[in-house]
C-alpha cells in the first residue's frame, strides 16, 4: 500500500511538496468520491430492503435484521441478541412487542415466552441483498416493457442517424453541386433549434402524421442530427479524392463508392457518432415524455420518471432501476471512455 | 487498341481557364508523356482523357468513338494515381479485384488475372497485406498491377514516381519502360521530371498555362526546341540566352551577332531567313560551351561560382556586359570562383528565336 | 482497448446481412446514376437527411410563428384562431416590471427571472470549476487517463438518472444530512426549502456536466505549444503571471467556446431539475423550459399558443447566444490566422 502511495506521489525530479501538488491531489481525490461516490451510493443502496432503506442513520451495506421460523409461530420472528440478568448474551425470536417490552420466544425451546425490555436487546443482522428490487419491476411491473421500448428506440435511432447523416455527409463532403454550401448553413442552423424550442409545432407534426403514441414518433425526429453530419463530414474530408476517382475508374457506381470505399474508411468516425447516439437517445427524457402517453410505451426515463414521481414513492424499486437504467451508459463509460473523451476534444460534440 | 484523339478540348473552372486549344493524335501503344511545370494543366489533361471531369469545349475521341458522355467507369481506361490512391481497407488482392469485380468477372479469371499481374510484378507475397503494410516501392507496384489487371486500352499515369525516392525512382523508370515494351499497350505518362519524360516517351507533349508548346520525339525536344519556352525547360542545366541581333540572311540561314561583337552563321530556311530582321535571342546548350582554344572565336568570363561533380563541372559565370552565362565542362578543369576564363561554342549548335520566342533557326 | 475485438466481431456479425442489402439496392442505384449523373446521386444521398430535417427541424420552427399567433386548446393549426400578437402582449404585460406578481402570465415571468439567475449562477460556477478541472488534468499526472475519465463520468449519466441519484442523496433522511449529522450539524430540507432546493438544482446541474467542459478546456490547454511555457520558464516568469499572459489568453477561444455553450444549454435547463425537484417547492425551482412543457403539454388545459410564444422568445435568446459564439469565435480563428 505505501509502496503504491509512494509511487503515485512521487514527484518529478524528486523535488519537495509545492502546495499546488497538495491542491492537485485533494481537487483529484475529491473528485473521484464527488463523482463516483453518489452513483456509487445509489447502486449500494438499490440492494437494501424497505426497512433497511427507511433506516436512520443508513448503514453503508445492505443488512436485515435475521429471522427464523419457530415451532408454532406462521411467520419467521425477527431475532434479536438479549443480554440477560447473568451477563450471558442469548439470541431469541421476538413475537409481538408491547409498549416497551418485547415477548420473545428461545427459538430452541419455543414453548417459554420471556418478557424482555426493548433497551436490553439488539436486532441480529446480516446483509442480504434484495435482489427482488431488480426482479419484481420486471415481472411484476411494466419495466421489461420499458427496456425493451428504450433498446429499440436507442438501436433503431442510432441506426439510422448513421445511415441519414453518412449518406448526407458524403454529398457534402464529395460532390461539387450547386447549392452545397447553403444546405450546409442550412444544417448549421439547425443547430440553433433545439427540440425545445419547437415542441409545440413539432408535436402536432407528429401528431398529425398518426406518430403520438409511436415510438417512431420518439425516434424520427432525432435522427437527422446536425452535429452527425458535420463530424462524419470533416473526416470524410480527410479521405483523398484521388481514392474516389480510382473507385470511378474501377468502374465503382457511386453507391459502392459510398458504401465499399468511404464508409469503411469513415469506421472511426461512425464509431464515435454511434457510441454518442446510443448515449443521447438512451437518455432522452423531454421528447418521449411528450410523445408516449401509454404507459406501455414508455422508455425506461419516461417510466422511471413515472413512478418516482407517484405520491408513495417506493424508493427500492425506484433506485434499482436506476441502476439498471444507469447500466448501459456506465458500461459505455469503462469500455469505450477514451474513444468518447478524445472525440469530444477533436470535436467538441455533445 | 487505344487510339487516343484531342480534338479542340478547352477546359475551364468558373471563368478561369485551365487548358485549351488541345489537338492531339496518340497512336496505339505508344508512350506519350505531358510535361510542363506545375499547374500547367497536364493533370487536368489526363483527368479529361479519363472520363474524370469533362471539358468544356472539345472532343475525346478513343478509337474513334467520341466518348466525351461516356463515363469514366466505361472509357475501358485504368490510371494509376500519384498517391497510388489504394483502397487502405482492402488487402493488396482486394485492391486488383475490386475493379474486376465491379464489372462482375468470374472468380476464376479474376485470379487469374491477379496471378499474372503479382508474378509479372513481383508482389506475389505481399497479396494478403493491406497497403498501410508496404514500403512505398511496393505500393506503386500494387498500384500499377491494379491498372494491369483491368487489361485496358490505355494506361494513364498520374506524376507515378514523384513519392519515392531518388534512387527507386530511377529503377521504377526501368522498369516501367520495361513493362511498356511488354504490355505494348498506349500509355499516357504524367510528370513534371523532364529526365523521366525523356528517358520514357516515344513522344513529348510539353505544355504550359495550358497550351500545348510543342510535341515530338524527346531528341528532336532537345535539338530543336520549338521556342523558347521548350528550349528553357528541356535540357538541364537550362540553356543560356543571349540578346542578339540579325546582320544580314545568307542563302541557307541568318549571320547573327551577339554578345558584343560575336557574330555566327545559324542555319533557316530561305523564307524565314529573308523575314527575319532586328532583334532575336540567341540560345547556347551549356553543355555546348567549352574552354576556348587558340583561335576559336571566343568571349570573357568572370567565373562566380564553380560546382565541380566529378564527371563534368558547371561553371557560372558573367560575361563583360552582364549576361549570367552557364557551362557544363567535361571533367575537372581547373578553375576557381573570380578566374577570367575564356568561352567558345560550336558553331553548329546554336538556337535563335525571334522576337515572340518563336524558333527561328538552328542547326 | 478491450471493447475493440467486441467492436470488430459484433461488427462482422452484422455486416454480412448488411452487406447483401447494400448490393441488392446496387443495380437500381446504378440505374439512377445513369440517368440523373452525379448531381442527381448527390441529391439522392441528401434526401433522406434533408427529409427529416425539413420534417422534423425546418417546418416546425417556421409553423412555430404561425403557432404563436393563436389562441385555443385545438392542436391542429388549422382549427386554431388567428389573435395576432396576443399571446406576446400576454406573455409581456406587467403592471410594474420589478414585481412578477403584477404580470398577466406571472409564471412566466417567474420561471424567465429563475432561469436568469440559474444560468448567471450555474455557468459562472460550471466555469470556474471547469477550468480549475482541466488545468490539473494539464499538469504531468500519472494516469492522467483515468482522471480524466473520472470527471466525464456524470456527463454521460441520463439527466433522470442524475435527478434520482441527487433526490436519494438529497432527501430529509439521505446521505448528505447524515454526513451533516456526523459533523454535528443540523439536517437541511435540501429539496422542500426554496433557497436550498434552487442551490441543489445548480449544483447538481454544475456536477453533471462539469466534465464535459472540463474537457474542451483541457483540448485548448493541450494545444497551446510546450516551448512558450518553456521560454516563460527560461525568462523566469513567475506561474501566475505564465498563467494571466500566456495560459488564459491562448485559452480565450475555447473559454468562449464553453461559455456559450454552457449558456445555451443552461437557458434550456430542464430534465435533471425537473426530476429533482419537479420544479419546487411551489415554483421556485421551475424554468423556462419547464414553463412551456407545462403550458403546451402537461396541464389540464392546453394552450399550445402560449407555448410556441415562449418557446420563440427563448429561442431568440439562443440565437443571440449562438450568432455571438460564431462571432467570438470568427474573431479568435482571425486573431489566430498569423500562426
Amino acid at each position: 500500500m505505501t509502496r503504491v502511495a509512494a509511487f503515485l506521489l512521487r514527484r518529478r525530479g524528486g523535488k519537495g511538496w509545492h502546495w499546488t501538488d497538495v491542491f492537485t491531489w485533494m481537487w483529484l481525490i475529491g473528485g473521484v468520491v464527488l463523482m463516483f461516490g453518489p452513483a456509487v451510493w445509489l447502486a449500494g443502496s438499490s440492494f437494501k430492503s424497505p426497512a433497511a432503506l427507511a433506516e436512520f442513520p443508513p448503514s453503508i451495506l445492505p443488512y436485515v435484521t435475521a429471522e427464523a421460523t419457530v415451532e408454532g409461530y406462521e411467520k419467521p420472528l425477527p431475532l434479536y441478541r438479549v443480554a440477560g440478568e447473568d451477563g450471558e448474551t442469548r439470541i431469541l425470536a421476538q413475537v409481538r412487542r408491547i409498549g416497551i417490552v418485547a415477548q420473545m420466544v428461545d427459538p430452541k425451546a419455543p414453548g417459554e415466552i420471556v418478557k424482555v425490555n426493548i433497551a436490553d436487546r439488539t436486532p441480529v443482522r446480516e446483509i442480504s441483498f434484495a435482489t427482488e428490487n431488480y426482479t419484481e419491476p420486471f415481472l411484476h411491473f411494466d419495466f421489461f416493457l420499458y427496456l425493451r421500448n428504450s433498446l429499440f428506440v436507442t438501436l433503431m435511432a442510432t441506426l439510422i442517424t448513421l445511415v441519414t447523416n453518412s449518406m448526407a455527409a458524403f454529398a457534402l463532403s464529395k460532390y461539387q453541386f450547386r447549392g452545397r454550401s447553403f444546405v450546409m448553413l442550412l444544417i448549421l442552423a439547425t443547430l440553433m433549434v433545439p427540440l425545445s424550442v419547437i415542441l409545440v409545432p413539432l408535436y402536432s407534426i407528429i401528431s398529425a402524421m398518426g406518430l403520438f403514441n409511436s415510438l417512431w414518433g420518439v425516434i424520427l425526429p432525432t435522427v437527422a442530427t446536425p452535429t452527425g453530419v458535420f463530424l462524419l463530414r470533416q473526416y470524410m474530408l480527410t479521405i483523398p479524392d484521388e481514392l474516389i476517382d480510382a473507385a470511378r475508374m474501377d468502374r465503382a457506381s457511386e453507391w459502392q463508392i459510398y458504401w465499399r470505399i468511404v464508409l469503411p474508411l469513415t469506421a472511426p468516425a461512425l464509431a464515435v457518432l454511434a457510441i454518442f447516439s446510443v448515449v443521447w437517445r438512451w437518455n432522452d427524457f423531454l421528447w418521449p415524455l411528450i410523445v408516449l402517453s401509454r404507459k406501455e410505451l414508455y422508455t425506461l426515463q419516461v417510466g422511471l420518471n413515472t413512478y418516482a414521481g407517484e405520491l408513495n414513492v417506493q424508493w427500492h424499486y425506484i433506485l434499482a432501476m436506476t441502476v439498471v437504467t444507469m447500466l448501459p451508459v456506465v458500461l459505455v463509460f469503462v469500455f469505450l471512455q477514451r474513444f468518447i473523451t478524445t472525440g469530444i476534444a477533436g470535436s467538441g460534440l455533445k | 487498341m487505344g487510339r487516343i484523339t484531342l480534338d479542340g478540348i478547352a477546359k475551364a473552372y468558373g471563368s478561369v481557364d485551365v487548358l485549351g486549344d488541345i489537338d492531339l493524335k496518340i497512336d496505339d501503344g505508344e508512350l506519350v508523356v505531358f510535361v510542363g511545370p506545375s499547374g500547367c494543366g497536364k493533370s487536368t489533361l489526363l483527368r479529361l482523357i479519363a472520363g474524370l471531369d469533362k471539358p468544356t469545349a472539345g472532343e475525346i475521341r478513343i478509337d474513334g468513338a467520341v466518348v466525351n458522355r461516356v463515363p469514366a467507369a466505361d472509357r475501358g481506361l485504368a490510371m494509376v494515381f500519384q498517391s497510388y490512391a489504394l483502397y487502405p481497407h482492402m488487402s493488396v488482392r482486394g485492391n486488383m479485384a475490386f475493379g474486376l469485380e465491379n464489372s462482375h468477372m468470374p472468380r476464376k479469371e479474376i485470379e487469374a488475372r491477379i496471378a499474372e499481374a503479382a508474378r509479372m510484378l513481383e508482389i506475389g507475397p505481399y497479396l494478403d497485406r493491406r497497403p498501410g503494410q508496404l514500403s512505398g516501392g511496393q505500393r506503386q507496384r500494387v498500384a500499377i498491377g491494379r491498372a494491369i489487371v483491368r487489361n485496358p486500352t490505355a494506361f494513364l499515369l498520374d506524376e507515378p514516381l514523384s513519392n519515392l525516392d531518388a534512387e527507386l525512382r530511377v529503377t521504377m523508370r526501368a522498369e516501367l519502360a520495361a513493362l511498356h515494351a511488354r504490355l505494348k499497350t498506349t500509355m499516357i505518362y504524367v510528370t513534371h521530371d523532364q529526365v523521366e519524360a525523356m528517358t520514357l516517351a516515344d513522344r513529348i507533349v510539353v505544355l504550359r498555362a495550358g497550351r500545348i508548346e510543342q510535341v515530338d520525339t524527346p531528341l528532336n525536344l532537345f535539338n530543336k526546341p520549338a521556342n523558347l519556352f521548350v528550349a528553357g525547360f528541356i535540357g538541364a542545366p537550362n540553356m543560356n540566352f543571349f540578346p542578339g541581333t540579325v546582320d544580314a540572311a545568307l542563302p541557307d540561314g541568318l549571320s547573327v551577332s551577339f554578345l558584343d561583337g560575336q557574330s555566327a552563321p545559324v542555319k533557316a530556311d530561305p523564307g524565314v531567313a529573308a523575314a527575319a530582321s532586328g532583334a532575336l535571342t540567341l540560345g547556347i546548350r551549356p553543355q555546348h560551351l567549352h574552354l576556348a582554344q587558340e583561335g576559336e572565336p571566343q568571349f570573357p568570363v568572370t567565373v562566380t561560382l564553380v560546382e565541380a561533380l566529378g564527371a563534368e563541372t558547371v561553371v557560372h559565370g558573367v560575361t563583360g556586359g552582364g549576361a549570367r552565362v552557364l557551362a557544363v565542362l567535361p571533367g575537372q578543369p581547373e578553375i576557381a570562383k573570380g578566374d577570367a576564363v575564356a568561352l567558345s561554342y560550336k558553331r553548329d549548335l546554336l538556337h535563335a528565336f525571334d522576337g515572340d520566342g518563336i524558333r527561328l533557326a538552328g542547326n | 482497448m478491450a471493447a475493440q475485438p467486441i467492436l470488430k466481431k459484433a461488427g462482422t456479425a452484422l455486416a454480412a446481412p448488411v452487406a447483401w442489402l447494400a448490393a441488392l439496392i446496387d443495380p437500381p442505384l446504378r440505374g439512377l446514376q445513369k440517368a440523373t449523373g452525379l448531381n442527381g446521386m448527390a441529391a439522392f444521398f441528401l434526401a433522406p437527411n434533408m427529409a427529416i430535417f425539413g420534417i422534423f427541424v425546418l417546418f416546425p420552427l417556421v409553423i412555430n410563428f404561425a403557432y404563436s399567433m393563436t389562441g385555443g386548446s385545438a392542436l391542429f393549426l388549422e382549427q386554431r384562431t388567428y389573435v395576432g400578437t396576443e399571446q406576446y402582449e400576454r406573455l409581456l404585460t406587467c403592471g410594474n416590471y420589478l414585481d412578477k406578481q403584477s404580470c398577466t402570465e406571472d409564471l412566466f415571468w417567474n420561471a424567465a427571472g429563475n432561469t436568469a439567475v440559474f444560468v448567471l449562477f450555474q455557468v459562472a460556477l460550471m466555469t470556474v470549476f471547469a477550468m480549475i478541472t482541466a488545468l490539473i488534468l494539464n499538469r504531468e499526472l500519472r494516469g492522467r487517463g483515468f482522471w480524466r475519465a473520472v470527471f466525464f463520468f456524470p456527463v454521460l449519466l441520463s439527466p433522470v438518472v442524475v435527478g434520482l441519484i441527487w433526490r436519494w442523496i438529497l432527501q430529509r433522511q439521505g446521505l448528505l444530512n447524515y454526513l451533516l449529522h456526523q459533523v454535528g450539524m443540523e439536517p437541511v430540507l435540501w429539496l422542500t426549502d426554496r433557497f436550498w432546493a434552487f442551490a441543489a438544482a445548480i449544483m447538481v446541474s454544475v456536477w453533471a456536466h462539469m466534465g464535459f467542459y472540463a474537457l474542451i478546456l483541457l483540448a485548448g490547454l493541450q494545444a497551446i505549444p510546450k516551448d512558450l511555457y518553456e521560454a516563460a520558464e527560461m525568462d523566469g516568469t513567475r506561474p501566475a503571471r505564465v498563467f494571466w499572459r500566456i495560459t488564459l489568453p491562448l485559452l480565450m477561444p475555447n473559454l468562449i467556446v464553453v461559455v456559450v455553450l454552457a449558456l445555451i444549454r443552461a437557458v434550456q435547463i430542464f430534465d435533471e431539475v425537473y426530476v429533482l425537484t419537479g420544479g419546487g417547492p411551489g415554483t421556485s425551482t421551475m424554468f423556462l423550459t419547464q414553463y412551456i412543457y407545462e403550458i403546451g403539454f402537461a396541464q389540464l388545459i392546453r394552450n399550445p399558443g402560449l407555448a410556441a410564444a415562449a418557446s420563440i422568445l427563448m429561442g431568440a435568446v439562443l440565437v443571440v447566444l449562438t450568432l455571438l459564439q460564431l462571432a467570438a469565435s470568427r474573431r479568435s480563428q482571425n486573431a489566430g490566422g498569423g500562426k
